[in-house]
């Protein structure tokens, strides 16, 4: 569905790097980074939801972060609707905020317990737009009403709401002033189960409606599946492999993909004897000191000599389709083809 | 004017603690009181009628011929003269024989014609805290009728300087803390919300500035500029502005990592907006802690730079003066219980208050 749309895309990020400095010694020198993303690339079409999945701590919630310009960025582009975001000024950038929001992963953190609810979802309003109290007070009830609220909570405090609640709240706000983007970071991951189904079914109706894009940043994979038109999956700060939806559900291309996915729990029991599990050793290495080569390569069942000096590219491979893999890397040069005659394979 | 329900808590506990509320209402009723010390302790009238019109020399400027005087000067309400004047209508016999007249006058007429009576309506305590009394033997004179807590060495009467004074300790406070927590609250909050370079270079500043010997600056600044109240507190704002800051800046520094911090950031809200309206309320109870301390420190300056002499001009009704008196006469015991007792209630009166106010900003206090 999305393949369709080749005209240009909404978000644009290009290898966008997240830079975390570590301080240390005597004198507090930088003695190191905190490699959180490092050199990740993708498009975002307008209507359409691209899926960012990855175990903890590979540096998805820094990606939804950064693309917002919530840090200063180390290096890379990123351009929404044509404005570029990595470097414009404080003033430019608030100016652009009404464009592009951000739905948060723990609902009850991130509303201030202080304020109402009408406050709460008053206050992009307040900071971007010039209304009178009548319109605003109107234009929240509305917002209230768009996302399943009663009205008749407006003048009531955060924690006398349920999770869900809390969380409608929370898209409520993002939805003030008419986004056209919004990055979901892990917005069903606080939930109950029960719950999460009528958040992201919220989001989906939202998206039908108000014709959004959203970036939905989850580790739940069957959950992306259900939501995103394509999926990026990440490991320590790189996008392993990008590409449609149903192909990478059915056909994962990275050894970390599979991986991954053969870890997603099978309702069936008879089912479930049967399949096939790849569990892989070790754990995920430090993003302050990745290692040479692919990231990958210290748990990679299907590690070759080359993973382990030379870094993959991230390249499309079939139509609509990227990975970044040796296995998958196209005949560029020779050497690649030498080192694929003694790979090592150690399925476990 | 509508509180909101956390205010509304706040203000429940806060009388539940009986010791601060009626420490607070004995406060509002010893400064408002003092607020009026003009009408209370005086020299001058509060009310004159004088041939029918109404005057009010406690506040306005009379020259003696008003009264039918020889003077272009203020009328001398305590001499027996003009009173004589004021009662008799201005009638000439009063440089003569004014106890007499007045005796005469009660009944309406002198000496056989009918005269405009009028009155005079004095203060409670008819000294203000600058007149200089007619006392019998030496000042200090011990209480008596007249002075019920004494004159002071220079024979003023020491219960007007003590109202006034405590009015001037209170305003001085007042003011120095008011002024000192919004600057110190609004450099700790740019310190700590912008944190980084700002924090640092920012800190490294008030280093310098605390080292400096605040002390003498005073000092120096009074020798050149003369002393007086407004260059006193300004100077106190100057060099007490910083005790907030390392409270204001640690809450915030704390708070800007917060969840709807970040999330009122992504939203595009001001920088100010988040300071003050998402972060300040958090920081409110550590500020309210220190107060008390800043309040009571702050009178004890004064007390003590009045004490030293560097404070205020002498003329000043001020209590540090009057401890210095009183160590400088041991044989009138009266002045140091009056200094001892007023400093004790008032720092009594001010810590019980501001105790209740931080307990009930407390969150976890839990209250039966």
């Amino acid at each position: 569905m999305a393949l369709d749309m080749k005209t240009e895309p909404l978000v644009r990020v290009q290898n966008l790097k997240m830079h975390f400095p570590i301080y240390g010694g005597l004198l507090q020198r930088k003695v190191g980074d905190v490699k959180a993303v490092d050199g990740i690339s993708f498009d975002i079409y307008e209507g359409e939801t691209l899926g960012l999945v990855g175990e903890s701590g590979c540096g998805k919630s820094t990606v939804g972060r950064a693309v917002l310009r919530l840090y200063d960025i180390t290096d890379g582009a990123i351009r929404i609707d044509g404005d570029d975001i990595a470097t414009a000024d404080a003033g430019k950038l608030r100016s652009m905020r009404p464009l592009m929001q951000m739905i948060f992963q723990d609902p009850q953190a991130s509303l201030n317990p202080r304020m109402t609810v009408a406050d709460i979802i008053a206050e992009p309003l307040r900071e971007h737009v010039k209304m009178s109290k009548i319109e605003r007070e109107d234009r929240v009830l509305e917002l209230m009403d768009q996302v399943g609220l009663n009205k008749e909570f407006a003048n009531r405090y955060p924690h006398e709401f349920s999770g869900g609640q809390r969380q409608r709240i929370g898209i409520a706000r993002a939805l003030a002033l008419n986004p056209k983007f919004i990055v979901c970071d892990e917005p069903i991951a606080a939930l109950d189960v029960s719950i999460q189904a009528q958040v992201v079914n919220l989001l989906e109706e939202l998206q039908d409606r108000l014709g959004l894009t959203y970036l939905f940043i989850s580790h739940d994979l069957s959950m992306v599946r259900h939501i995103a038109d394509r999926v990026a999956v990440m490991y320590l700060g790189q996008i392993a492999e990008l590409a449609p939806r149903a192909e990478l559900y059915e056909a994962p291309l990275h050894p970390y993909t599979q991986a991954l996915l053969s870890a997603v729990p099978e309702p069936d029991p008879n089912i479930e004897e049967q399949v096939e599990r790849i569990i892989l050793t070790g754990d995920v290495p430090s993003p302050s000191n990745p290692p040479q080569g692919c990231n990958f390569c210290t748990r990679c069942p299907q590690v070759m000599e080359i993973c382990k000096t030379v870094e993959p590219q991230f390249q499309e491979v079939q139509p609509g389709r990227f990975v970044a893999c040796h296995l998958h890397q196209i005949a560029e040069n020779a050497a690649s083809e030498a080192h694929k005659s003694i790979q090592q394979g150690e399925i476990t | 004017m509508k509180l909101s329900p956390l205010n509304q808590r706040r203000w429940r506990n806060f009388r539940r603690n009986k010791r601060a509320f009626w420490s607070l209402i004995i406060f509002s009723i010893l400064f408002g009181l003092s607020l009026f010390a003009e009408v209370i302790a005086n020299e001058k009238p509060i009310l004159v009628q004088y041939r029918g019109e109404y005057f009010t020399p406690f506040r306005s400027f009379y020259p003696e011929t008003a009264f039918g005087g020889d003077f272009r000067t203020e009328a001398e309400y305590r001499d027996i003269e003009v009173q004589c004047l004021i009662i008799s209508g201005g009638l000439e016999e009063c440089f003569d024989d004014p106890e007499d007249v007045i005796e005469d006058a009660q009944d309406g007429e002198v000496a056989g014609s009918d005269i405009e009576k009028g009155w005079i309506l004095t203060a409670p305590i008819p000294y203000s805290y600058n007149t200089v009394n007619d006392i019998d033997g030496t000042a200090p004179s011990p209480p008596d009728g007249d002075h019920w807590l004494g004159t002071d060495n220079a024979a003023r009467d020491v219960l007007a300087r003590v109202i006034y004074g405590f009015r001037l300790s209170i305003l001085f406070t007042l003011i120095v803390t008011l002024a000192s927590s919004v600057i110190g609250i609004i450099a700790g909050a740019i310190q700590g919300y912008f944190g980084g370079r700002t924090d640092l270079i920012f800190q490294r500043v008030l280093e310098i500035w605390g080292a400096t010997p605040n002390l003498y600056v005073i000092i120096i600044m009074f020798a050149i500029l003369g002393r007086s109240f407004w260059l006193l507190v300004f100077l106190s704002i100057l060099f007490g502005w910083p005790a907030l800051v390392g409270v204001v800046r640690a809450e915030f520094l704390r708070a800007r990592n917060f969840e709807y911090v970040r999330a009122a950031r992504a939203l595009g809200v001001s920088n100010w907006t988040i300071m003050f309206r998402h972060m300040l309320p958090n920081a409110m109870v550590a500020t309210l802690t220190i107060l008390p301390f800043i309040i009571t420190g702050t009178i004890g300056a004064l007390a003590s730079l009045d004490f030293l002499g560097f404070g205020l001009p002498a003329s000043a009704p001020s209590l540090g003066e009057l401890t210095l008196q009183a160590k400088q006469n041991l044989q009138a015991p009266w002045l140091a219980f009056t200094a001892f007792f007023t400093f004790a209630i008032m720092l009594s009166l001010l810590v019980f208050i501001f105790e209740g106010v931080r307990d009930a900003f407390d969150p976890r206090k839990v209250f039966q």
